[in-house]
């Protein structure tokens, strides 16, 4: 494309992006006249997509603060951060940090955490398929797991947070926010993936966030235990990969 | 400090792996019976789950009903002994029939 080209894409970008900006010069009727109330269709459609789009890959997080507050909120996501990407499943990777960052947001403390798992579910959802290690090859291993560095499933994130965010992200979706519970006192880490056709949202124990971030990062069984136990004292190892192995986590060795 | 490093050691990472193996075999396993199979050519247009073949992208997208390459979940075991009209059946793989055109 010539510069002039980019130039007047780069222009017409921007005009869809700002409501306040002017029609792109190179837009016109056909009798010369300025197609403002077109261009204001075409805009607010371009909004609307987006903004359907993230309503409806943060469920809970729109649920929790009701949907003129999400809508609102998500006008301003869309304004600051257009898609850098064709590809719409990619939209909304760092919605969260955006609602932990916007001021209006911070009445509900852990709205940021729950648009956490809701990102990391729709992220396992749309991942590559793989199946996990069966009970034959993790024996197989026998004395060399320790020294075994493993694959963990191509789908699973895990999710930290002070707050009890895997209860409250349960109850938000199945509409029980107004069941009497007792919320855990403490938070909760989410280790989030889909072994087979089903997304799962697991809560993982003491250091198992440590363990398995260790694991992502290449570490052997036996570093990636000293690495959790270090950050968790009462880290459990034998429970914490029975976890992994039932939740079909861990999908090969490196 | 002594109880760390104890706790660390070789033995005890290998000791730990052989528990965790006896505990995740004597719990039924979360992920190895999955409820529900991918079942194609059984979803109503419009009605599909995430498929990728031609004509159909995703959740929702498939314009013919019983579309041969969409699908659908359904619990397991109930694909292949489906009742379609047409005495259409459904499979756990991609069909020809019922394709919207290349």
């Amino acid at each position: 494309m010539t510069s002039d080209g980019l130039q007047r894409e780069g222009a017409f970008a921007h005009a869809i992006l700002d409501a306040d900006a002017a029609v792109p010069a190179a837009l016109a009727h056909r009798d010369g006249r300025v197609p403002a109330r077109r261009f204001a269709v075409y805009r607010n459609n371009v909004y609307a997509g987006l903004i359907n789009t993230l309503e409806s890959r943060f469920p809970a997080t729109a649920k929790l603060v009701g949907e003129a507050f999400f809508r609102a909120m998500s006008r301003e996501y869309v304004e600051t951060t257009p898609p850098v990407s064709a590809v719409l499943l990619n939209y909304g990777a760092d919605f969260p940090d955006f609602i932990g960052g916007f001021p209006p947001a911070s009445a509900v403390p852990y709205l940021a955490d729950v648009a956490r798992i809701e990102w990391a579910w729709h992220a396992a959802y749309h991942a590559a398929d793989a199946e996990p290690l069966s009970q034959e090859a993790l024996t197989a291993l026998g004395a060399r797991a320790e020294a075994a560095a493993f694959k963990l499933h191509p789908s699973a994130s895990v999710v930290r947070s002070r707050y009890p965010v895997i209860t409250i992200w349960e109850l938000t979706m199945r509409g029980g926010e107004d069941e009497p519970v007792r919320l855990p006192a403490g938070g909760e880490d989410a280790l989030v993936l889909r072994p087979a056709l089903q997304v799962e949202v697991r809560r993982l124990p003491q250091g198992g966030a440590a363990f398995i971030d260790a694991l992502m990062a290449g570490a052997t069984l036996q570093d990636a235990a000293v690495a959790a136990a270090g950050q968790e004292p009462a880290f459990d190892l034998a429970a914490n990969l029975a976890g992994l192995m039932r939740s079909g986590a861990l999908a090969g060795t490196r | 400090m002594t109880h760390h490093s104890k706790s660390l050691s070789g033995v005890a990472v290998a000791g730990a792996f052989a528990a965790a193996l006896g505990l995740a075999a004597t719990t039924t396993p979360a992920f190895a019976a999955d409820e529900q199979e991918k079942c194609f050519g059984v979803a109503k247009a419009g009605a599909n789950d995430c498929a990728a073949g031609a004509g159909t992208t995703c959740a929702g997208s498939s314009t013919i009903d019983y579309q041969g390459n969409a699908w659908k979940l359904v619990p397991k075991g109930t694909c292949t002994t489906m009742e379609l009209p047409g005495g259409r059946k459904g499979s756990l793989t991609a069909l020809d029939r019922d394709n919207p055109p290349a």
